[in-house]
């Protein structure tokens, strides 16, 4: 990425593209800058609107989510939705799965990496068709999957387990291809002075290959826990039992059941929601960035 | 036993991800082919002996059935009008980003990305809620400005317009972040000596900026098609493909024949119709993009 404020000599975009900047031309840039930052403004408002509307609909009562007109502004403030959904529903259950299921995609992430340097490293037998095919499984689509994937785990006795709704997810052919890219960048002479100082190949692993990919183990890491936090369809097809629901699956049950309760489902909608939006604003650059790494240029 | 793990670390490094992928990718694939020309339903899980080889019927069938016929000219529909807006509108507004000067501009960044890391169940029920005819934001909005209520998820026509407004408020992100990614990616001396050519800002839009954007372009509308193709959560959750199956996809048609009619045979062969119209569609796009580079 280009750093933006690049020690040019004159300020603003004019510096890139005439070798002269007269006065009014600069004028004319900065009218133009102020327009384009008036229609993203708007634009970005349209785009935040529902969640505006969903966390301001999440703390009015339901007399007044029901009354016409509406307000924008809630009159009075109640968290009552929040607490229902703790004590009147089993948010704490799915709440509970879904950080397990968290917890499982983040093993899943340390089995990608491994295999991403396995990859990048090594020149074995097989290696390059291997890698072949495990890119060919990104064409293969979801709905494809879904019907006998599931039939497997039934023969397994995995339906209604835990295992089953993680198991499937674990690996995916994007996350190794990103690793794979990465870890190649790491000198190989490095990895062949710690082989010759006598270090296991697991070690050299952990101790070595593991740090110095920390720019990208921040992307998949965090892109692996909005995944896990939002899984929805799988632990929908594989849980029967509502002790196994997670968040989402919860959310959509509550959306079928309390189908005009529209504050305890703006409530919900809201905790599942901010977790992510809060996780996303601290770590957006390396998410943003993590996009460059993956060489999509 | 060291010495051992060590002189097969390659195989151990990759072996898990491999059997994993081996196991809950390729392997469902074939027996989804082999199930389409069965009529594997519940008897069927029950006791294998009730399974019966059937040939192409489903094949024959499916392409008789007017609800899935009703999902695929749908699917068509979305692809026809999601894909080109989405990726016009990823690309202006990464192009308006990347023309400003200045931190606001990064925030605009985020804002954009975010629906696209939110919950897809969250933002359905929300917008469901916006959609409400009676109580929505939408409808309350169109009225104080003196316009008349849209009827957003119960006209046939209408409902799959709102679903895909849902789909482009959720895709435009990615696609701007990849956009934005590429449009960083060019040297700013290509600028510089237009510039001193003499060449206007639009001039150098689209002859240096467009072009050059080739590659990031095509990335993002092989995987926005395929995306399309697949449309799937936004229905499942909003409409369940009404009303009257006017909103069903491909995807969903796939669903709900396997797992809520468990008529497994007839959803597989379904989804290798499905995976035969992304192959296609893809490969159709290599092709083009092979015969259409001039540089």
């Amino acid at each position: 990425m280009i750093p933006k404020e690049k020690p040019v000599i004159v300020t603003g975009k004019e510096a890139r593209f005439s070798p002269i900047a007269r006065p009014e031309k600069r004028r004319r840039k900065s009218t133009f800058q102020w327009g384009l930052a008036t229609v993203l403004t708007l634009l970005g408002l349209c785009f935040l609107l529902p969640f505006f509307w969903m966390v301001l609909s999440s703390v009015k009562t339901d007399a007044e989510i029901l009354a016409l007109p509406l307000t924008i502004w809630p009159k009075e403030l109640t968290f009552e939705h929040y607490v229902n959904l703790f004590v009147n529903l089993n948010f704490l259950t799915y709440l509970k799965n879904t950080l397990l299921i968290v917890l499982a995609s983040f093993f899943g992430l340390l089995l990608t990496a491994m295999a991403g340097y396995g990859f990048a490293k090594f020149r074995f037998k097989g290696s390059k068709l291997l890698f072949i095919g495990v890119l060919a499984t990104m064409m293969i689509p979801g709905q494809v999957t879904m019907i006998p994937v599931y039939l497997m785990l039934n023969q397994m006795g995995l339906t209604n387990t835990m295992t089953g709704i993680v198991l499937p997810g674990l690996v995916g052919a994007f996350g190794v291809f990103l690793f794979r890219q990465f870890m190649t960048t790491i000198p190989d002479e490095l990895l062949e002075a710690s082989r010759l100082d006598g270090a296991s190949e697991w070690r050299i692993f952990f101790s070595i290959v593991l740090p110095m990919s920390k720019p990208i183990l921040a992307v998949q890491g965090i892109l692996t826990f909005i995944g896990a936090w939002n899984s929805f369809l799988w632990p929908l097809i594989i849980a029967n039992d509502e002790s196994l629901y997670t968040l989402s699956v919860g959310l959509a049950l509550l959306q079928g059941q309390h189908g005009g309760n529209y504050g305890l489902q703006m409530a919900g909608a809201t905790f599942m929601v901010i977790p992510i939006i809060i996780i996303f604003m601290i770590f957006q650059k390396y998410i943003i960035e993590g996009y460059n790494i993956s060489g999509m240029k | 036993m060291r010495r051992l793990l060590n002189h097969q670390a390659p195989y151990l490094f990759i072996a898990p991800t491999i059997i994993l992928l081996f196991l809950f990718s390729i392997t469902p694939l074939f027996v989804a082919v082999v199930m389409s020309f069965t009529n594997m339903d519940l008897a069927g899980i029950a006791n294998y002996a009730n399974i019966e080889w059937i040939g192409i019927t489903n094949y024959l069938e499916i392409f008789k059935d007017e609800v899935f016929l009703k999902a695929l000219t749908n699917t068509v529909f979305y692809v026809i009008l999601g894909v080109p807006l989405v990726i016009t509108l990823s690309l202006s507004i990464a192009i308006a980003i990347n023309f400003g000067r200045g931190k606001v501009f990064e925030w605009f960044r985020v804002v954009f990305y975010m629906p696209s890391i939110t919950n897809v169940v969250a933002v359905a029920v929300v917008w469901g809620f916006l959609f409400n005819p009676q109580y929505g934001l939408f409808n309350f909005i169109l009225n104080a400005i003196h316009l008349p209520d849209v009827p957003w998820l119960q006209d046939p026509l209408v409902a799959k317009l709102s679903l895909i407004l849902l789909a482009l408020w959720r895709a435009v992100g990615i696609n701007m972040i990849i956009f934005l990614a590429a449009l960083q990616g060019i040297p700013r001396t290509y600028y510089e000596a237009a510039a001193l050519d003499g060449a206007s800002t639009f001039q150098q839009m689209f002859k240096i900026t467009i072009p050059l954007l080739r590659y990031a372009i095509f990335f993002v509308t092989v995987t926005t098609l395929i995306g399309w193709i697949q449309f799937f959560e936004e229905p499942f959750i909003m409409t369940e493909g009404g009303p009257l199956n006017s909103t069903t996809s491909l995807a969903l048609f796939i669903y709900q024949n396997g797992f809520q009619l468990s008529n497994f045979g007839y959803a597989a062969a379904g989804s290798v119709v499905l995976f035969v119209l992304i192959i296609t569609v893809t490969l159709i796009q290599f092709r083009v993009q092979k015969n259409d580079n001039p540089y």
